[in-house]
């Protein structure tokens, strides 16, 4: 059985329920013909993706839903083979370049200039060109980035790209400036309710106006969430009220309990207890930036107005480190300790 | 051919009389061109703004000769346009392949290509002009030297800007060299006391502002008040930004119409159509990523100091509210940059540490660091320094 997200997942623009007139444009230009190089950015879970496969109905029709996963291996200057996954239908391909780390340079540039020139086979198309999808465009390196930017002038009778980010501060300006910007924000909190609504109608559930507010409060308007939420409280509750629990996942959980510690008792031994429930997190491969984020907040919460400004620095700092630095722990590990510091002479 | 080619004005009216006819057999295929290629000076006296630079170049060409060029300033201010106009009025449709070596950063440009692709050409003799009329020769006065144009010339290595040099003087006889860079200081010194420099400098608006008028007008655009200004301020002196945002805010509102008009079409014919397809100052904002003003206002109202209460709450809602709604904190930290630092009632004193701290927030976000963190750090520490 499917997945509440995977199952109500709109198909078409006609089935996406808020942002009108984004869909409306998106719909227009797949309508044009003049289908311009598209980078759609917005935060996780606001439905970047489901946009743009519905566009892909919208363009070729009921064909881009035939898909099949390809493994392809390429070799790289220095003789490496790299294992790569490519989704793809008759008109359409979808990559990850980010999954082969420093090496998707030579990913885009062979692929894409494999996939440019060759015309589109089949003759009754809807459209000439074929479109590449690339995820996670923000992570692509600089100079992956500068070989896309020749490729898409170069291709541009037989090739369309459609970059997916989540911020566009990554991408050089090159090739902000031959794309067109689409901003896709996250829904609002009325916008969640009324998906929940829908869904709990499909799956002939009882509705609870109540939790689905609070589900939407609790989700920060990342609607994947928010329906993965809905899902497990229906799964673990027989009789669903207003007043429901909304259960936490289990990682969050632990930051929780984390953060309760931290709180109680700052003292070396805390904090070697402390570590050991980070590496366990880690080892989970929850992202650290997610960990260090939702501790702060957990903490920032918890303590003196007087202090949040000075975690949310120390905070943001060693977040920063995390991504200029190698081992991951050291940098959680003093965002802690400093943390305890700061608490202990305020708190004395 | 000597009294012909001193007379710039019959040139330029013989290239753009014979041009004209050409453009109307072009009209199918020019429909999907970028407006970037389709709207690029054809002439010297066509490029926008840069009067001195045109006037010394016209001058040069005058004396028959051409030294070897640098050309450096910001992006999208003309500088590839001046050297392709001026080739193209020097050699013209007929000799421009053989004369000219265009390379720009996308292609392989590493020591290698200078050593052999780059010295062949510079090497190669010059091929004799053959069965060219006299019309065409009064048109392009074909000058006996090839141009090789590196355009992006300060992404080339080190080493293969050395390996230039010895090129540059040896077969100076028949070539000359153009390069073509934003950053001057990343040219080896060598490479640029062999070149007359010429800077390029930003657009001003005026110039800007004529140039995008008139891409509308041929365009038949529909423009609202203000939407020229927004594009200039939107491109921030880059002219090629400000036409790729105007093409794609056309083709939104044409996309728009069309649209409007399939849909309306069995329902009512009367009025679609009439509010349709304009471009707004608003929809250029979306394309270019700015943050509209009200979203500002409510995020400085937020850092201001208030009598008791910390800011934390208040910034931290709307800083969440911003990361959700997708807008690049790159875009904010300059628009809040701008509006901060030119708050008259700031003082001095705070507006310095405020910009260390823009400094840094520049660099972490640079490095890929979290936005929403960095984000709700840099206005934690500007509403603490407006507290005093």
């Amino acid at each position: 059985m499917a997945l509440l997200v995977d199952k109500l997942r709109p198909r078409s623009l006609d089935a996406l329920t808020y942002h009108p007139e984004l869909s409306d444009r998106l719909r227009s230009l797949a309508q044009s013909g003049d289908f311009p190089h598209l980078l759609v950015y917005g935060p996780s879970g606001a439905g970047k993706k489901t946009r743009i496969i519905a566009t892909l109905k919208e363009l070729y029709g009921p064909g881009v839903e035939k898909i099949k996963i390809d493994a392809r291996v390429f070799q790289t200057t220095s003789n490496r083979k790299l294992e790569f996954n490519i989704v793809s239908s008759v008109y359409h391909m979808e990559i990850t370049p980010a999954d082969v780390g420093h090496y998707d340079r030579v990913v885009i540039q062979e692929l894409l200039k494999e996939v440019a020139q060759t015309q589109q086979v089949d003759l009754s198309a809807k459209q000439r060109f074929k479109i590449v999808v690339i995820n996670e465009a923000d992570h692509l390196t600089r100079d992956a980035q500068a070989a896309l930017r020749r490729t898409m002038e170069k291709y541009s009778p037989n090739l369309r790209l459609i970059l997916l980010a989540n911020s566009t501060s990554n991408i050089i300006a090159p090739i902000r400036s031959r794309t067109l910007l689409v901003r896709v924000a996250a829904p609002t909190e009325n916008d969640i309710c009324s998906a929940l609504r829908i869904a709990a109608k499909r799956e002939g559930w009882t509705e609870a106006e109540g939790l689905n507010k609070r589900i939407a409060k609790e989700s920060g308007r990342n609607l994947r969430r928010a329906l993965l939420m809905f899902e497990s409280i229906y799964a673990q509750n027989e009789k669903i009220t207003d007043a429901s629990p909304i259960p936490p996942p289990d990682w969050e959980a632990l930051i929780q309990v984390t953060a309760d510690e931290i709180l109680k008792d700052r003292s070396p031994a805390s904090l070697l207890q402390v570590r050991t429930r980070l590496y366990d997190l880690l080892t989970h491969c929850i992202p650290p930036t997610t960990v260090l984020k939702t501790l702060t907040f957990k903490l920032v919460a918890r303590v003196d107005d007087a202090l949040k400004p000075e975690v949310i620095k120390w905070s943001a700092f060693y977040e920063h480190r995390i991504k200029l630095g190698s081992k991951v722990i050291f940098h959680l590990e003093a965002f802690v300790a400093k943390f305890m510091r700061i608490y202990e002479t305020f708190v004395t | 051919m000597a009294s012909t080619f001193f007379n710039n004005k019959a040139r330029a009216a013989a290239v753009s009389s014979s041009s004209k006819a050409k453009a109307e057999t072009k009209e199918d295929s020019t429909r999907q061109q970028p407006w970037v290629e389709k709207y690029r000076p054809k002439t010297l006296d066509d490029v926008a703004a840069q009067d001195h630079t045109t006037k010394v170049l016209q001058r040069t060409l005058q004396a028959s000769n051409l030294p070897h060029m640098l050309f450096y300033g910001p992006p999208g201010t003309g500088k590839t346009s001046t050297i392709l106009a001026l080739a193209k009025s020097l050699f013209g449709p007929a000799l421009y392949r053989s004369r000219i070596l265009e390379l720009n950063a996308s292609d392989e440009r590493g020591i290698g290509i200078v050593r052999d692709k780059v010295k062949n050409f510079a090497r190669a003799q010059l091929s004799q002009p053959t069965g060219l009329d006299a019309a065409y020769l009064a048109q392009h006065p074909c000058p006996p030297f090839k141009i090789i144009i590196l355009d992006e010339a300060d992404s080339m290595t080190q080493d293969a800007q050395s390996a230039l040099r010895r090129t540059m003087e040896t077969y100076s006889r028949i070539t000359r060299f153009c390069l073509v860079c934003n950053y001057v200081t990343r040219i080896i010194e060598p490479l640029a006391s062999r070149c007359s420099k010429f800077r390029f400098k930003s657009l001003d608006n005026s110039a800007a502002g004529v140039r995008l008028d008139n891409i509308a007008r041929t365009e038949n655009l529909k423009l609202e008040d203000g939407v020229v200004e927004t594009l200039i301020r939107c491109g921030e002196g880059d002219l090629r930004r400000a036409i790729t945002y105007l093409q794609s805010a056309a083709r939104l509102a044409g996309a728009a119409k069309a649209g409007a008009k399939d849909a309306d079409e069995d329902a009512e014919m009367t009025d679609a159509g009439s509010d349709q397809g304009i471009i707004t100052v608003r929809s250029i904002e979306e394309i270019a990523g700015v943050i509209p003003e009200s979203v500002l206002d409510s995020l400085v109202q937020a850092m201001q100091p208030k009598s008791g209460a910390s800011a934390f709450d208040a910034v931290s809602t709307v800083v969440t509210d911003l990361v959700a709604d997708g807008w690049s904190a790159t875009q904010l930290v300059g628009q809040l940059y701008r509006r901060v630092v030119f708050t008259e009632t700031i003082p001095d004193i705070q507006k310095n540490k405020i910009v260390l701290a823009f400094s840094e927030m520049d660099k972490r976000l640079v490095d890929g660091a979290d936005e929403h963190l960095s984000i709700l750090d840099l206005t934690l520490r500007i509403a603490n320094i407006l507290r005093g």
